[in-house]
C-alpha cells in the first residue's frame, strides 16, 4: 500500500482533528488555571498568575506527586514482569484454564474499582498488612497487569513462530532466543504497555482510597480539595504543570528505547 | 560464551536450566504462571470470591450488617427485576461503554495510521509523545474541563457554537471516549508497525487499490490490536462512576449502584459487581467467536 | 498434574471463604429487638456490646484518623492553616489523617479497620452506631465538652439509649438558594423546587443523597398531614413512598444533582442552576468571588434538614487515649473556631464565639441561634427501630439507598 500524497494529506487532516480533540481539553485547564475568577467562570473574566505564586507555596501537591511517580514506577515495573509472564503462558501453551486466564486479567479493570478497592482492603484487614506502599503497589499492579498483557498478546500473535524455531535450530537456548530474537520484537509492544500501566497507575483514584494509608497520591490529593472546593484553584495549575513537566521525561523515555522499529 | 563441546551441545548452567525446562514442559508452563498466577488468584481473587459470596447473603433490617444465617437470591432476583431500575442500568452502561469504544476506533485509525505509516521513525516518536501527554492531566481536572466545554448554560459549546449537548448520557459518552483513547491508538500503532510493508507492496502488485488493501489485508490484521484497545475502552467505561457524577447529569450507571449501596448494603453492591463481570465475560466470549484472539 | 494446581487454588479460596464465615460471627442478636420506648418518643436500640474508655491513660504515640477534607490541616496546604502540628506537640500522638470524599467511603474505612475514629456526618454516625463500628464516647474524659452548644447534645444522630457516642463539631442547614437576578420573587416554601410547572424546570437541583428523601417527607409533613409524618427519618412504608413519589416526579426538574462544592459553585456561577437546596459555605462563596453571583438563601415555612459532624471513636481503636486527646482538641474553643472558620460551617463550642472572629463566624452561621436551630432537623440514619418510638417498623436506610436508585432511573 504505497500511500498516494493525497491519502497521507487525508491522514494528517484526520489525525490534526484527533490531535486538536485531545489537547483541546487541556488547553482549556491551563486557560483556567490563569483565569481570574476563582469558580471557573468562561470566558474567563481575567487573566493573572496568582494561582500558580499560590501552587508555588503549597507542599501538599509536590508531596503528593512525588509520592504518585514512586507509586506508578514500581507498579508498572510489577505489572510489566508479570503482564509479559502471563501473556506468554497464555500465547505459548495449550492448557486448561487459558480462557479463564485472560478472563481473570481484565477483571480489575472491568470491575468498578470500587468492588476491587474494598475487595482488597478486606484482604489486606484479614491479612493484618498495615495499609500503606505495599497495599497501593498490589492494588494498581492487579488493574495494570492486564494493560501490558493486553499489548504483548496482541503482538505476540501477530508474531511469527519460525523465527524462534530457526533460532533454536541454529543452536540458541530458549533464553538466548528470548535476549535476541523475541525481546527486540516484543519491545515496542512492551513499551506501549508500560506507558500505559503508567499513566493508568499515575491517575488511579478509586482503588487507591481504600489500599492507601495516610501519604496521598495525586488523584487522591486533587479530589479532596476539589470535593470540597478549598483549593479548586490551585488544582488547574497543578494538572497543567504536570502535563507540562512530563514531557521531558516521556521523551527521554522513548527515546532512550527507541520507539518505533518500523514495519520492514 | 558457553563453551562448546565439539558435539555442539551446550554446558553451563543457563545451558542446563534450558535443557530442564524443555523436559518438563509443564513446569514450564508452572514457572512462567507462578508470578502471575499467585498474585491473581491468593491476593486478588480470593478476596473477590469472597466479597462476591457475600451477594448470596441479605441484611440484618436492625444492624445494617450482613446477616450471614440463610442465604438468598434475593439479590440477583432484584438486579433482574424488570419492575426494578437495575436493568435497565445494566443496559444503559453497557450501551455507553459500546458507543465509547466504537467512537474511540473511528478516531484511533486514521492518528494510529499516521503516526505508524506516514511519519518517519523520528517523527514517530514525538506522535507516541504526543498521544501519551493528555494522560498525565489528571483525569478529574479533565472531566472538570469538560464541564467547562459541556456547560448548557455558559459553556464553551455553547458561548462558542450556541447549542451544547449538555450534561446527560451524550456528555458522558464524549468525556469516557475522551479520556480512552490513547489506551486504543497505542495498541493500534504497536499493532501497525509489525505490518510488513512488504505485505502491503504484494498487496498493491497484485493489483489491489488502497482502499481493498485496507479492507482485505490491513483491517483484519488489525483485529488483535484494536480488540486489545477496547477491552480498555468496555472494561473502564463499564465499570466507571467518577465520570458519570462530573458531566452526567441525573445519569447513573453500574457504578453509581455499586458505590452507592457498598457501604450499606454491601451483598446488593456484590450482586451488581456480579452482573459486571457477567457483562465482561460476555464481551469477552463475542471478542473471540469473532475470531479477535485467534493466532493469524 | 494439572488436576493438583487446580484442586491447590480451589482449596486455598475454600480455606479462605470458611475463615470469613468463621471470622463474622458478630454477636449482633438479630431481629429481636424490643420495640420498647425509653422517654416519650425515643426508640430502643438493640446495639452490640463495645467497651468504652473510663479512664484517659497517656498517648500511645499514634493517632490514625478519617476525616473530611480540611478538617485535620497541618500546614501543607496553607502555611498559616494548621492545628495539628501543634495537637501533636502538646500531646505526642502523630497525626495520620486519612481524607475521604463521602459519608459511604467512611463507613467503609472505618467497618475495614485500621482507624481510631473518625468526623463522622450525621447520615453515617447512627449506621455506625447501631451497627457497633463505633464505640460509646465517655464525655467526663473529654473537659471540652461542657462548652459544647447544648442543643447538639445527645441528640438522635450521635447519640442512643441514652448514651452518647461522640463530640459534637460543625453544623449546617440544607438552605434553598437562589439566584436572586434569575429569580426574581424570593421563594418561601420548598414547593419552588417540587412545583411541576415551575419555570425553572432543568435548572434546579437537589442533594445527591438517599439522605435527600427526608426533605421530601419534610415537605409533605406539612402539605400532606393526612400521612402524619413527624420526623422525616423515620417513615413507615406509606409515608416512604409518598416521599419517593415526590421524588419520582421532581427529576424532570433537575438538572443536575449536587454533591461537591466545586461543580455546584460552577454550575450557579455559569447559570446552568439557578435554585435549590444547599449550603452556607457555597452562597458566602458565591457572594465573595469576582465578579459575585448575587444568590441568597432561606429557610422555608415547611422548615430545613441539617446536618452536624461528630467525632467518633472507632469499636477497634489501637490509640484510644490519643483519640479523646484529639477530640477534646478539636473541640476547644479557638481550635473549634479556626476549623469552623476554614471549612464554612457554624461551629458546636460556646467559646468559639467569644472573640472578635469568633463573633462574626458566628453572627454568619447563626451558630447560637436556637431559634435557627430548632427549625432544623438534623441528618440522622433512618432505622427500622423508628426515631420517634413508634416501634419496629420504619424503612431503614439500605432501603433508602435502594429507592434513591429507583428514583435516578
Amino acid at each position: 500500500m504505497t500511500l498516494t500524497i493525497r491519502a497521507k494529506l487525508l491522514l494528517a487532516t484526520l489525525s490534526g482533528l484527533v490531535l486538536i480533540v485531545l489537547y483541546g481539553p487541556l488547553l482549556v485547564i491551563a486557560v483556567q488555571s490563569l483565569n481570574s475568577s476563582a469558580a471557573g467562570a468562561w470566558p474567563p473574566t481575567g487573566l493573572t498568575f496568582k494561582w500558580w505564586t499560590k501552587a508555588w507555596g503549597n507542599g501538599g501537591w509536590t508531596d503528593a506527586l512525588r509520592y504518585s511517580l514512586l507509586v506508578a514506577l514500581v507498579a508498572t515495573v510489577v505489572a510489566l514482569a508479570l503482564g509479559t509472564l502471563a501473556s506468554f503462558a497464555v500465547y505459548r501453551f495449550k492448557f486448561f484454564g487459558r480462557n479463564v486466564i485472560s478472563f481473570l486479567i481484565v477483571l480489575p479493570i472491568a470491575l468498578p474499582g470500587i468492588v476491587t478497592g474494598i475487595a482488597l482492603h478486606s484482604a489486606f484487614d484479614r491479612l493484618d498488612i498495615s495499609l500503606g506502599f505495599l497495599t497501593i503497589v498490589i492494588g494498581h499492579a492487579t488493574f495494570c497487569i492486564v494493560v501490558v498483557y493486553n499489548n504483548v498478546i496482541a503482538r505476540l500473535r501477530r508474531s511469527s513462530p519460525n523465527i524462534e524455531e530457526a533460532s533454536a535450530d541454529l543452536g540458541a537456548n530458549p533464553f538466548q532466543t528470548f535476549a535476541h530474537i523475541t525481546f527486540p520484537a516484543l519491545r515496542t509492544a512492551m513499551l506501549a504497555g508500560a506507558m500505559l500501566a503508567f499513566a493508568l497507575s499515575f491517575d488511579e483514584v478509586v482503588v487507591t482510597t481504600f489500599t492507601s494509608g495516610a501519604r496521598e497520591t495525586l488523584p487522591r490529593w486533587i479530589l479532596d480539595n476539589v470535593f470540597r472546593g478549598k483549593q479548586v484553584t490551585v488544582v488547574n495549575v497543578v494538572a497543567t504543570a504536570v502535563v507540562l513537566l512530563s514531557i521531558i521525561p516521556v521523551w527521554v523515555v522513548q527515546r532512550l528505547t527507541d520507539g518505533g522499529s518500523g514495519g520492514r | 560464551m558457553t563453551p562448546q563441546d565439539s558435539g555442539g551441545v551446550q554446558r553451563g548452567s543457563v545451558a542446563r536450566l534450558a535443557r530442564f525446562f524443555d523436559r518438563h514442559p509443564r513446569l514450564r508452563l508452572a514457572s512462567f504462571l507462578s508470578g502471575p498466577g499467585a498474585w491473581l488468584i491468593v491476593a486478588y481473587l480470593g478476596s473477590l470470591v469472597l466479597m462476591l459470596l457475600t451477594s448470596l447473603y441479605g441484611l440484618n433490617d436492625f444492624t445494617g450488617k450482613v446477616d450471614r444465617s440463610r442465604t438468598t437470591l434475593e439479590n440477583y432476583r432484584q438486579v433482574i427485576s424488570t419492575n426494578g431500575p437495575y436493568l435497565a442500568k445494566i443496559v444503559r452502561t453497557i450501551g455507553i461503554a459500546a458507543g465509547v469504544t466504537v467512537i474511540d476506533i473511528v478516531m484511533a485509525l486514521p492518528l494510529a495510521f499516521f503516526i505508524a505509516k506516514v511519519l518517519s521513525p523520528r517523527w514517530r516518536r514525538f506522535g507516541i509523545v504526543a498521544v501519551l501527554m493528555p494522560l498525565w492531566a489528571s483525569y478529574i481536572v479533565k472531566g472538570y474541563a469538560w464541564r467547562t466545554l459541556l456547560d448548557p448554560a455558559g459553556g464553551v459549546f455553547r458561548k462558542t457554537f450556541h447549542v451544547s449537548p449538555g450534561f446527560g448520557q451524550t456528555g458522558l459518552i464524549m468525556l469516557l471516549a475522551y479520556l480512552w483513547l490513547p489506551y486504543m491508538v497505542l495498541p493500534i500503532v504497536a499493532g501497525l508497525e509489525r505490518l510488513p510493508d512488504s505485505l502491503l507492496a504484494a498487496s498493491a502488485d497484485l493489483g489491489g487499490r488502497n482502499i481493498r488493501t485496507l479492507r482485505s489485508i490491513v483491517l483484519p490484521l488489525l483485529v488483535p490490536a484494536i480488540a486489545a484497545g477496547s477491552i480498555f475502552t468496555f472494561s473502564l467505561s463499564l465499570g466507571d462512576y467518577i465520570a458519570v457524577g462530573l458531566v452526567g447529569g441525573t445519569t447513573s450507571v453500574i457504578g453509581s449502584v455499586v458505590n452507592s449501596n457498598i457501604s450499606t448494603n454491601l451483598p446488593f453492591a456484590a450482586a451488581m459487581a456480579a452482573a459486571s463481570i457477567v457483562v465482561v465475560g460476555a464481551y469477552l466470549t463475542g471478542a473471540r467467536r469473532l475470531g479477535a484472539f485467534d493466532n493469524l | 498434574m494439572k488436576s493438583t494446581k487446580r484442586s491447590v487454588a480451589f482449596a486455598t479460596v475454600g480455606v479462605l471463604a470458611l475463615a470469613a464465615c468463621g471470622s463474622s460471627a458478630k454477636s449482633t442478636t438479630a431481629g429481636t429487638a424490643a420495640a420498647g420506648t425509653a422517654a416519650a418518643g425515643t426508640p430502643t436500640f438493640n446495639i452490640p456490646k463495645v467497651p468504652t474508655l473510663d479512664k484517659l491513660g497517656a498517648g500511645e504515640g499514634a493517632l490514625d484518623i478519617v476525616v473530611w477534607a480540611g478538617y485535620a490541616e497541618d500546614g501543607t496546604n496553607d502555611p498559616k492553616v494548621d492545628w495539628v502540628k501543634p495537637f501533636e506537640k502538646k500531646t505526642g500522638c502523630v497525626v495520620a489523617a486519612k481524607t475521604a470524599g463521602t459519608s459511604d467511603e467512611m463507613v467503609s474505612l472505618i467497618q475495614s479497620g485500621g482507624y481510631d475514629g473518625l468526623s463522622a456526618s450525621g447520615d453515617a454516625s447512627l449506621r455506625l452506631i447501631v451497627g457497633g463500628d463505633v464505640a460509646p464516647v465517655n464525655t467526663a474524659l473529654v473537659p471540652s465538652y461542657t462548652n459544647i452548644q447544648d442543643f447538639l447534645k445527645n441528640r438522635p444522630w450521635n447519640s442512643a439509649n441514652g448514651q452518647m457516642y461522640g463530640i459534637p463539631h460543625g453544623w449546617g442547614a440544607n438552605v434553598l438558594m437562589y439566584n436572586k437576578s434569575v429569580v426574581t420573587t424570593a421563594p418561601d416554601s420548598w414547593s419552588a423546587v417540587f412545583d411541576p410547572a415551575s419555570p425553572y424546570k432543568g435548572k434546579i437541583t437537589a442533594y445527591d443523597s438517599p439522605i435527600y428523601i427526608a426533605d421530601a417527607a419534610l415537605y409533605l409533613s406539612k402539605t400532606k398531614p393526612k400521612l402524619k409524618i413527624t420526623n422525616p427519618y423515620a417513615l413507615d412504608q406509606a409515608q416512604f413512598d409518598a416521599s419517593v413519589a415526590l421524588l419520582k416526579a421532581q427529576k424532570p426538574l433537575i438538572g443536575e444533582y449536587w454533591s461537591d462544592y466545586t461543580k455546584y459553585q460552577q454550575a450557579v456561577t455559569s447559570g446552568s442552576i439557578v435554585l435549590g437546596t444547599s449550603w452556607q459555605v457555597i452562597q458566602n462563596a458565591l457572594t465573595a468571588q469576582h465578579p459575585p453571583v448575587e444568590v441568597a438563601s432561606v429557610i422555608p415555612k415547611e422548615g430545613a434538614t441539617g446536618w452536624s459532624d461528630t467525632w467518633m471513636v472507632a469499636s477497634k481503636a489501637k490509640h484510644p487515649n490519643c483519640m479523646y486527646m484529639w477530640m477534646d482538641w478539636i473541640a476547644s474553643g479557638p481550635i473549634n473556631e479556626q476549623v469552623a472558620s476554614y471549612f464554612g460551617e457554624a461551629p458546636a463550642s460556646k467559646g468559639a464565639c467569644t472573640d472578635a472572629d469568633g463573633k462574626t463566624l458566628c453572627a454568619d452561621y447563626h451558630a447560637d441561634d436556637k431559634a435557627y436551630s430548632d427549625s432544623i432537623h438534623f441528618w440522622t440514619t433512618p432505622t427500622k427501630t423508628c426515631l420517634d418510638g413508634r416501634g419496629d417498623v420504619c424503612v431503614p436506610y439500605a432501603s433508602w439507598v435502594q429507592a434513591w436508585d429507583a428514583i435516578k432511573g
